[in-house]
């Protein structure tokens, strides 16, 4: 009997592992022969661990499945039916799976990560073997026509960057990929690096051959062990196979992993330049801009994981079937990721435009707690909070601006009403305190004085003094968002203003309606 | 400290593996750390000597990160997520209960060393909030009852 179970790291941290322990010793108990191959995750992570097996309409999927239900789940698929309380019939046809249109994830919970086989009998290198056929300056125009814009969260146009490389002059360029996903709320860069690494090699072995790039640096941040793990193994099999030397340029590519310290900042992309130089994780002024002058002070293509992992698939389908997808100016899919206080917490890859009830309710189920839903904050920690009247707003980058929010890198953190908004406000302060790189003012010491400002508003009985220190606390937020260098104090002002703005009995402020 | 010169030879080979990367410093820093469990001071000098670097530049990016450490670690490290998803489903409340059954405060070890509590801010486990990583071992779905059981796992074994 075969099955699949994954070894994604979170579905191994709700027992994975234990699971197929506990399946391994049940069925040498009953004399069954058992392969258990290791997968990827669905990213169906409130389904996890999810067992499948193979049928002849598809693979059939049973979830979530404990160790201690290993005999039962063994009856089950000895019988001929299957039937089992944890049955979830063919795992294609779950709707949360069905209605998702997966162009980066296409192999997730299907494929072994480090398989190079897996990887090239679903799709694999198709985008790489195109991209060598064309001139270099065509795989540009590839990009741009795509419309794909850069999924770290600035959402700047890709090809632009690409062709700015592209046509600077040095002896040596280098792409680096952005995978420090310091977000909150993120793990689409963590699913994606260990479920299907060779993705993101083959994104970045084209990325180095339209630019003219000889070396990639991926730098992970140190809280993503196995997928460090997946790349460096990734990058052997790559190179055995010949991938990293012959990418059809003639020019040579190697790829190194470099692993962070911890530090959010080092998210932000000059930080991590100067990071992966050894220096300290402090943000650079632009210009002059990393395209030109980045890593070693060479041109440097820098990109988020997801951007990255884009490439091949818009080099293997053409720029025209990526952005048919999406809306507006926002091209393509986004895998949006669903955690916090939600029933199904997981990864949706859909087309921009679904709007964030249909993310929250119709994926999400609510929240987990079966209390009313309260606010998500959406794009990490430097996101707004979002009240349930903005729901209905399109997930699109132009859209999200317009009610003051961002998209961000597409992670969904959803809230009931017992979470206190003045302490998430207080709490995006202390973070901004914690990790700031020191270089400027209003984000060094305005974050410190933000703590001391939300404790007084929260402290104070008087209503008239809150009211005022709630003033301050508001500009505060706009001395923070103009006068910060980087987003990480410019930012900071989303989730603080935000919950000021739509929750002030969260702080013992009068409702607006009843100030006015 | 100069019990801290038998860590010498590990750092002279990590430094023969590493000095000629560009920007080795960071892979110096993690790979004394993976062996050691901390920088001990004794290793900042050899760094600076081998990148060209003066102390204080040395020093100046352990400090900056919070990875790295200048002591050595107690027995268990136990790192409870204090980010927004894992707030979102009460993470704030497990910090408490933790501090209360160890009594020690964020950043703190036991007094037997045994256990180091330290918060951190997303494991990319927020799917299934709230989390924590013990040892390097990541777990998700906590509940108060399995972290108090994790917690006195480490606090009951039988030390050699
Ligand atoms: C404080 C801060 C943290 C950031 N963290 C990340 C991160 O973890 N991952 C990421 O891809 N981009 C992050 N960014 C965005 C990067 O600076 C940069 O825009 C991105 O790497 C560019 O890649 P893209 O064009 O693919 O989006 C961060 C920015 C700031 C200001
Ligand atoms: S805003 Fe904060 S993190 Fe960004 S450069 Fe200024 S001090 Fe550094
Ligand atoms: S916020 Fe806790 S794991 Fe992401």
């Amino acid at each position: 009997m075969k099955l699949f179970i994954s070894c994604d790291s979170l579905a191994r941290a709700v027992g994975a592992d234990d699971l197929v322990e506990a399946l391994l010793g049940e069925a040498e108990r009953r004399q069954v022969k058992l392969d258990i191959q290791r997968t990827s995750s669905r990213g169906l992570y409130w389904l996890e661990p999810l067992v499948e097996i193979d049928s002849e309409q598809g693979r059939l999927g049973f979830g979530p499945i404990d160790s201690a239900d290993a005999a039962s789940l063994l009856d089950a698929l000895a019988s001929a039916d299957c039937q089992h309380p944890q049955a979830l019939g063919l795992v294609e046809d779950i709707p949360y799976l069905k209605s998702q249109q997966r162009l980066l994830f296409a192999r997730a919970g299907i494929t072994r990560p480090t398989s190079l086989d897996d990887y090239r009998a679903n799709g694999g290198f198709e985008g790489l073997a195109k991209a060598a056929l064309m001139p270099t300056e065509q795989v540009v125009t590839e990009v741009l026509d795509s419309g794909l814009r850069g999924r770290g969260g600035a959402a700047f146009p890709a090809g632009i960057k690409w062709r700015t490389v592209r046509e600077a002059q040095a002896t040596q360029k280098y792409i680096v990929c952005n995978a420090d996903e310091g977000d909150s709320g993120t793990f689409a860069d963590r699913m994606l690096m260990e479920g299907d690494p060779f993705l993101l090699i083959e994104g970045m072995l084209i990325a180095g051959l339209a630019v003219g790039a000889s070396m990639g640096y991926i730098y992970v941040r140190s809280e993503y062990p196995d997928a460090i793990a997946a790349l460096n193994e990734a990058i052997i099999i790559a190179r055995e196979a010949g991938y990293l030397d012959s990418t059809g340029s003639g020019v040579a590519f190697d790829l190194e992993v470099r692993v962070g310290a911890g530090a959010y900042i080092c998210g932000e992309e000059t930080a991590l330049l100067e990071s992966l130089e050894g220096k300290r994780g402090i943000v650079r002024a632009k210009p002059p801009l990393p395209a030109l002058e980045g890593l070693f002070g060479l041109p440097t293509l820098v990109h988020n994981v997801l951007t990255l992992a884009s490439v091949p698939i818009i080099m293997a389908r053409g720029a025209q079937y990526y952005r048919d997808f999406g809306m507006g100016r926002s091209l393509g899919t986004l895998p949006f990721q669903l955690a916090g206080n939600v029933r199904q917490g997981g990864l949706v890859e859909r087309a921009f435009g679904l709007t964030l009830r249909e993310l929250v309710e119709g994926y999400g189920g609510g929240t987990a707690s079966g209390r009313p839903l309260k606010a998500a904050q959406v794009g990490g920690p430097l996101g707004a909070w979002v009240p349930p009247e903005h729901f209905d707003t399109p997930l699109d980058y132009e859209a999200f601006a317009a009610i003051g929010a961002m998209l961000g890198h597409g992670g969904v953190v959803v809230a009931d009403h017992t979470l206190n908004l003045a302490g998430m406000a207080r709490f995006a302060m202390q973070f901004c305190a914690e990790e700031s790189c020191g270089k400027c003012t209003p984000c060094r010491i305005g974050s410190t004085r933000g703590i001391e400002v939300v404790d007084r508003i929260i402290a104070s009985t008087d209503a008239g003094e809150r009211e005022d220190h709630a003033n301050l606390l508001r500009d505060l937020c706009d001395t923070m968002q103009y006068g910060s260098l980087c987003a990480m104090g410019g930012m900071t002002a989303y989730p603080v203003a935000s919950a000021l703005k739509h929750f002030p009995a969260d702080f013992g402020l009068a409702t607006q309606e009843a100030a006015q | 400290m100069p019990d801290e010169l038998h860590h010498l030879p590990l750092i002279h080979q990590v430094l023969e593996h590493e000095r000629h990367k560009p920007g080795a410093l960071l892979p110096i820093l993690h790979a004394i750390q993976n062996g050691l469990g901390y920088v001990p001071d004794t290793a900042v000098p050899e760094i600076a000597h081998a990148l060209n670097l003066s102390l204080a530049e040395v020093r100046g990016v352990i400090s900056f990160y919070h990875d790295f450490r200048t002591t050595p670690p107690a027995r268990h490290t136990l790192r409870l997520c204090q980010a927004e998803s894992c707030r979102s489903r009460g993470a704030e409340a497990l910090a408490a209960q933790v501090r209360e059954q160890l009594g020690v405060d964020d950043h703190g070890t036991t007094a037997d060393g045994a256990l180091s509590l330290r918060p951190v801010y997303c494991l990319g486990a927020c799917a299934c909030s709230p989390a924590l990583e013990l040892d390097g071992k990541l777990h998700a779905r906590l509940t108060p009852e399995r972290l108090r059981e994790l917690v006195a796992g480490c606090m009951t074994e039988v030390t050699a």
